[in-house]
C-alpha cells in the first residue's frame, strides 16, 4: 500500500463512510475510551503539561539538530556491525530493501507493524520480486488477510472492523471455525503467525525512536509480535522516518512515556525494546544481519518551513482519537495511511495538494488535536497554513470563492462599504423570510439553508439601537 | 469603567436581543458602553478560509476604530479570540504589530470580562428550568476562556445546570466549514443536537452566536424542542 489508497474523491470518500453506521458507532466508541484512558494516564502521571513541553523540547532540540543526529546515529549503527541506508525518496527505500532480501535469497518476510512501510509502499514491491509477506502486528494481519484493506487509524489499524467481521474474514480466508470472541480469533491468529515467524528468514520492524548516542532502534508494542520479527529472522531490517530519533536513552524515556500514555493510556507497553546491532557473540538469539534504512521521502523539504513542527510527531494518534471530524468519517475518508488531523497536515507535505488538498478543509479548527497532543505540535495552526498556502501561494480555490473573498477585503475594511453590503443583503432576504427564518435560501446559502434554518435579519441591528438609545460616538 | 463593545457581524445583523442583554448586564455593573462606529467584521471568515492578506484590512478597521477603548468586551469567545490573533498576523510589520498587541491586550469575551475584571460572578440572573452548557471550541481551546461561564451560570437562580455528554467535541460550526463541508456538519451537529436532547433540559447555553446558530438552526430544522440561548441572555434574564 502506498500513501494514498483511494482514486475516488474526497466527497464520495466521506458519503461513502458516512453511511456506514457501524464503523461510526465503533469509531466513536474507540475513540471516547482511548480520549479517556489519555486523560486518566495524565492525570495519573501529574504535571502533564510540563511533560508536553519537555516533550516538545526533545523533539525541537533533534529536529534542529538533526544533521548531527543522523551522522551520530549512522556511526553508531555502523559500528556496531549494522549497515545503514539513507533513502531520498520512497521508491530508493523499498528497492534497498527489496535487494537485500533478492541477495539474501529471502523468500519469507515477516513485519511488525510499520506506517513508514505503508508508505513507501513496500509490501508490494517485495510481493512484486517473489517475496511472501506477513504482517504480524495483529491488526494489520487482519487487513492484510482481508485483501489490504487500508489502515484506518495509525495506531489500531483495524479500528473500523468488528469481531463479526474479522471472523467472516478469518473463516473465509483462514479456515477459522470458531466464534467471533476476541480470544478465540487471536488464538487463531496466533498459532497462523507462530508458523511464519520460525519460517521467515527475514525481519522487518519500524521504529518508534532511533537512539543516536548508542546506535539503537526501539520498538512498543503490546503484542511481542516485535520481539519475534526481531529475534528469529537471521536478516532483520529496520525501516524509520528520518526524523524519528532522540539523542539518548535519557530523552527516550520521557518520550516513551508520552507516547503510551497518549496512545492507548498505559504507564507503559507490554513490550518496550531497544535493540543495538545484530547478534553479538555469545547472544542467544537477534539477527546475523542488521539494516537500517533511514526513510526521508520529503521530509526534509519540510524542514525549516512554517510545517517543521509537523516533524515532531510520535504517532501516537491522540489527535486522531479527539477529532471531531474523524470520530464521524472514519480514518478511510482521508485517502492516505495517515488520518485524522496529524494525516490532513502530512498528507499533503509528503503526497501533495493534488491529491490531499480537501484534508485541511475538513477541519472546523477547533483546536482538540492542539490540546491532546503530547508533544505540542500545533496541528490546528498547521491546519490553517496549509489553507492560506492553498488558496494564496497555489490559487487552487474556485474563482468565485476568489471573487467573493476579495469583495470581503473590500467591505470589511471600512464601515460604510460594509452597511452598504449589510443593507443589500438584508433587503435580499427579506422576501425569503417566513415565520422569521428563512428555510430556503438561494446561492451560497441555499448550503446552509439545506441542513438548517437560517435566522431572519432582524428589524434593527444592534448598532442602529444602540445609537438610537445610547447616542454614537 | 469605560467599556467599548465589540458587537460582532451576527450580534449586529441577526442577535440584536443578545447585544442588548449584554448591554443591560454590564450596565447593571457600573460600566459605561460605547459603541465604536467604525467596527466591521474582525476577518475571521477569510482568515480562517486561508485568505490571510484579504482579511488585514478588516484587521486594520477594526485595529483603528478600537484604538483608543479601554476595555474592549464582546458576546463572542471566537471573535475575542480573532482580536487575541492579530498580533501573530501582522508578525512581519512592526507597527501594525505593536497596535495589534495593545487591542490583543485589552480585549475580552463577555463572561471572562465579568469574571476575571469586574469580579463578579452573581450578576442577580433568575431563569426557572433545566440547561446545559455547550463550551465552544475556540472560545474554551484558543481563547482559554472555560471557567468564566460555568462560574457565572451557577449563580443563576432557578436554574439548574446538566452536563453535556461529548460536550467538548465541536458542534460543526467552523465558519464556512458548516457550508463547504456540509456532509461532515451535518453529523457533527446532528450529534450535537442529539446529546443536548438527551440531558432533558429545556435550555441550551453557548457564548457564541455562531454555534447556537449552527445548533438551534438544525434542531429547528429537525423538528427537536429546545431553546437556544446566549449567555447574555441568560445573565439577563429576571423571570
Amino acid at each position: 500500500m502506498s500513501m494514498k489508497f483511494s482514486t475516488k474523491n474526497f466527497n464520495e470518500r466521506t458519503k461513502d463512510n458516512i453511511s456506514d453506521d457501524f464503523m461510526r458507532k465503533a469509531v466513536a466508541s474507540a475513540q471516547e475510551r482511548l480520549h479517556s484512558r489519555q486523560l486518566d494516564a495524565a492525570e495519573e502521571l501529574g504535571s502533564w503539561e510540563e511533560w508536553r513541553s519537555h516533550g516538545e523540547e526533545i523533539r525541537q532540540h533533534v529536529l534542529e539538530n538533526l544533521d548531527y543526529y543522523l551522522y551520530q546515529l549512522s556511526e553508531n549503527v555502523a559500528e556496531r556491525g549494522g549497515h545503514v541506508f539513507f533513502a531520498k525518496t520512497a521508491q530508493e527505500a523499498s528497492a534497498y530493501v527489496r535487494d537485500v532480501i533478492v541477495k539474501k535469497e529471502g523468500k519469507k518476510v515477516v513485519k511488525s507493524k510499520s506506517m513508514v512501510t505503508e508508505e513507501i509502499n513496500l509490501n508490494a514491491v517485495l510481493e512484486e520480486a517473489g517475496c511472501e509477506v506477513i504482517e504480524t502486528d495483529l491488526g494489520e494481519y487482519i487487513l492484510q488477510v482481508d485483501d489490504h484493506d487500508p489502515p484506518s487509524h495509525i495506531v489500531a489499524p483495524a479500528l473500523h472492523k468488528n469481531r463479526e467481521q474479522i471472523r467472516a474474514v478469518f473463516t473465509e480466508k483462514l479456515d477459522y471455525k470458531n466464534t467471533s470472541k476476541p480470544e478465540e480469533l487471536a488464538l487463531h491468529a496466533r498459532e497462523k503467525l507462530r508458523q511464519e515467524f520460525l519460517a521467515a528468514d527475514i525481519g522487518i520492524t519500524g521504529c518508534n525512536f532511533a537512539i543516536a548516542e548508542t546506535g539503537s532502534i526501539s520498538l512498543v508494542t503490546n503484542e511481542g509480535n516485535a520481539r519475534l520479527v526481531s529475534a528469529l529472522p537471521k536478516t532483520q531490517i529496520t525501516v524509520m522516518g528520518m526524523e524519528r530519533i532522540v539523542p539518548s536513552f535519557e530523552e527516550f524515556e520521557v518520550l516513551v512515556s508520552l507516547l503510551t500514555r497518549s496512545a492507548v493510556g498505559q504507564k507503559l507497553t507490554s513490550y518496550v525494546t531497544a535493540l543495538t546491532g545484530p547478534r553479538d557473540a555469545g547472544d542467544a538469539d537477534g539477527p546475523e544481519e542488521f539494516h537500517l534504512v533511514i526513510v526521508d521521502n520529503g521530509r526534509s523539504e519540510i524542514l525549516g518551513t512554517e510545517f517543521q513542527s509537523v516533524l515532531q510527531c510520535i504517532r501516537c494518534a491522540a489527535c486522531v482519537n479527539v477529532c471531531p471530524v474523524y470520530r464521524h468519517i472514519g480514518g478511510h475518508s482521508y485517502g492516505s495511511i495517515y488520518s485524522g488531523p496529524i494525516g490532513a497536515v502530512l498528507s499533503p507535505l509528503l503526497g501533495g495538494y493534488d491529491d490531499f488538498k480537501e484534508l485541511p478543509f475538513a477541519s472546523t479548527l477547533c483546536g482538540a488535536c492542539t490540546d491532546a497532543c503530547p508533544v505540542k505540535i500545533p496541528l490546528h495552526e498547521l491546519l490553517h497554513q496549509h489553507r492560506r498556502v492553498i488558496v494564496e501561494e497555489e490559487g487552487r480555490s474556485p474563482i468565485s470563492e476568489k471573487l467573493a473573498m476579495k469583495a470581503f477585503g473590500i467591505g470589511a475594511s471600512s464601515n460604510p462599504l460594509y452597511s452598504m453590503g449589510a443593507k443589500v443583503a438584508s433587503t435580499a432576504m427579506k422576501p425569503l423570510t417566513k415565520n422569521n427564518r428563512i428555510s430556503k435560501g438561494p446561492g451560497p446559502l441555499k448550503d446552509w439553508t439545506d441542513l438548517r434554518e437560517f435566522p431572519a435579519v432582524g428589524n434593527t441591528r444592534f448598532r442602529d439601537w444602540f445609537y438610537d438609545q445610547k447616542g454614537g460616538k | 469603567m469605560k467599556v467599548s463593545l465589540f458587537i460582532t457581524c451576527l450580534v449586529d445583523m441577526f442577535y440584536a436581543d443578545v447585544g442588548k442583554d449584554m448591554v443591560e448586564v454590564l450596565e447593571r455593573q457600573g460600566c459605561e458602553l460605547s459603541f465604536p462606529k467604525g467596527q466591521v467584521c474582525c476577518g475571521q471568515p477569510a482568515y480562517n478560509s486561508g485568505y490571510v492578506e484579504s482579511s488585514k484590512a478588516a484587521m486594520k478597521n477594526m485595529i483603528k476604530t478600537f484604538e483608543h477603548a479601554e476595555y474592549i468586551v464582546t458576546p463572542s469567545g471566537s471573535c475575542a479570540r480573532m482580536f487575541k490573533l492579530y498580533p501573530e498576523v501582522f508578525n512581519d510589520d512592526l507597527q501594525w504589530r505593536d497596535k495589534a498587541q495593545k487591542l490583543a491586550d485589552k480585549t475580552y469575551e463577555f463572561t471572562q470580562f465579568l469574571v476575571d475584571v469586574l469580579e463578579v460572578e452573581n450578576v442577580g440572573a433568575k431563569l426557572t428550568g433545566k440547561a446545559t452548557y455547550h463550551p465552544s471550541c475556540h472560545m474554551t481551546r484558543l481563547l482559554g476562556a472555560k471557567e468564566q461561564p460555568k462560574k457565572l451560570l451557577a449563580q443563576v437562580e432557578g436554574l439548574e445546570m446538566i452536563p453535556l455528554p461529548n460536550g467538548h467535541n465541536c458542534c460543526g460550526f467552523g465558519g464556512t466549514f458548516s457550508v463547504k463541508m456540509g456532509d461532515i456538519s451535518e453529523q457533527m451537529v446532528d450529534e450535537k443536537v442529539n446529546s443536548a436532547m438527551e440531558t432533558e433540559v429545556d435550555y441550551l447555553i453557548g457564548a457564541d452566536c455562531g454555534c447556537l446558530m449552527n445548533i438551534g438552526g438544525r434542531a429547528e430544522r429537525t423538528g427537536k424542542s429546545i431553546r437556544v440561548m446566549h449567555i447574555a441572555q441568560v445573565l439577563n434574564s429576571r423571570e
